[in-house]
């Protein structure tokens, strides 16, 4: 394993040599900027070489217009919010699904689990609060599969799935961007398949390089990404061998076709995102909660001071942030980064501190 | 929140399993890979396994899961005292 680990250092210096300016990888995925905190890789790396939060955690990208929207379905009094736990907190113009304590509030761990609720409160409507990226959007496609074919009329899905493709090119379109290449998430890349960045590295010429969730797998992906920008060149390769292939799980990629369309949602920090948000499919709106109900959803603006949105475009620090460990710490959250456990700000605020304090 | 963990299938009646990871066992499905047999290690995410993957590699995973729960434990006794 030292071997593996100085090799990586090697290539990382000679980037840093070659290029003779600061280096910014971006890592897409919430679950990296946990793991590379949680295994202290930041401080060894060598100076000049920056690791950027990006907006992998859906949590964090998920418009508080999007929030309002379940606040305001929470209120009926005719629905069961069905939600993954990540979401409970999350504040938006008028408190969060925790402190509304009115609203019927599930947390569930899968699909099935909101569809059961739907079975057992008949006279509910049971809206399965759907966020997530590809890893998580097959299961809602099966959800919404499994309803039509038991012919449910007291289940729908209100979708906020994100496409993480459509969200890099955003990226790497604002001409002031600093993104030098890319650590593709792992868990997304099992279902998209790697093949689904050639289009960033064609167009943009980014290296693209999908790493699993280990220290090891994040050291060689960044070693990797530096090897690509020594050389000049720009592939997408995937270390994460095994688990990852190149088309990704056709049955899943399938479904989610089958059910959604991408349309031009709102991203928070990024404004609307061409075919960046999934909805359901006009055969299926019966499902869609919008529908549904007659809702739309309206982009919010940002709480005043809040920088989640520079943050998840890689443009600051969560220390930048005026409000950072002040207002906004992980039991008042102020912005989406700070609420998620994955959110760039609570990893900063979690595993940060004690090494800004010491040094 | 897209962390998938590695599990072994011990039950499975069509896309209906029961999974296996370092003891816990818990329900899921296999919609999304019709392929996998009884015995196979796959990747859980939300309910449903997203892939099947080598044995190895799940190792790997469920080393460094103890590896954590070992650390949190030695934190959270650290904090205690503080």
């Amino acid at each position: 394993m030292l071997n593996r680990i100085m090799k990586a250092q090697r290539l990382m210096d000679a980037a840093c040599l070659r290029l003779g300016r600061s280096i910014n990888v971006m890592e897409v995925c919430g679950t990296h900027t946990v793991s590379i905190f949680r295994n202290g890789i930041r401080p060894t790396l060598p100076q000049g070489l920056n690791l950027l939060s990006g907006p992998g955690c859906p949590v964090c990208v998920t418009d508080q217009g999007f929030i309002d929207l379940v606040l305001e379905l929470a209120a009926r009094g005719d629905c069961i919010i069905a939600t993954y736990g990540d979401m409970v907190r999350v504040p938006g113009k008028s408190g969060s699904l925790e402190t509304n304590h009115k609203a019927d509030v599930r947390v569930v761990l899968s699909t099935d689990d909101a569809l059961r609720l739907a079975d057992l409160h008949p006279d509910k409507t049971v809206v399965f609060i759907a966020v997530g990226f590809e890893t998580t959007t097959p299961a809602t496609a099966v959800a919404v599969a499994d309803a039509a074919r038991r012919r449910l009329k007291n289940f729908c899905v209100l979708s906020g799935h994100k496409l993480v493709i459509p969200a890099m090119q955003t990226l790497l379109a604002e001409k002031n961007n600093q993104i030098d290449a890319f650590l593709c998430p792992g868990h997304v890349s099992v279902i998209i398949g790697s093949n689904a960045y050639l289009p960033i590295v064609e167009q943009f010429g980014r290296p693209c390089v999908v790493a699993g969730f280990e220290p090891m797998q994040v050291i060689e992906g960044i070693a990797e990404i530096c090897r690509q920008l020594a050389q000049g060149t720009a592939e997408v390769v995937s270390i994460y061998e095994g688990v990852v292939r190149p088309e990704g799980n056709i049955k899943a990629r399938q479904l989610m076709d089958k059910f959604f369309e991408p349309y031009d949602g709102c991203w928070r920090g990024l404004g609307k995102i061409s075919g960046g948000t999934l909805r359901l499919k006009n055969q299926y709106a019966r499902f869609d909660a919008m529908q549904r109900f007659g809702i739309e959803e309206i982009p919010a603006e940002e709480p005043r001071g809040c920088r989640c949105g520079e943050v998840l475009c890689g443009l600051a620090s969560p220390v930048d942030c005026s409000m950072f460990e002040s207002k906004c710490t992980p039991d008042t959250p102020v912005g989406p980064c700070m609420v998620s456990s994955e959110g760039a700000c609570a990893a900063w605020y979690k595993y940060g501190r004690r090494r800004r304090r010491n040094g | 929140m897209c962390l998938a963990v590695p599990a072994r299938i011990v039950e499975l009646e069509d896309d209906r399993a029961v999974v296996d990871a370092m003891g816990n066992r818990w329900k899921c499905r296999t919609t999304l890979t019709p392929d996998v047999r009884l015995g196979d290690i796959v990747l859980i995410h939300a309910g449903f396994a997203i892939a099947a993957i080598p044995e190895d590699e799940a190792r790997k995973t469920w080393q460094l899961i103890a590896e954590f729960d070992a650390v949190q434990k030695e934190h959270e006794k650290g904090s205690e005292i503080d």
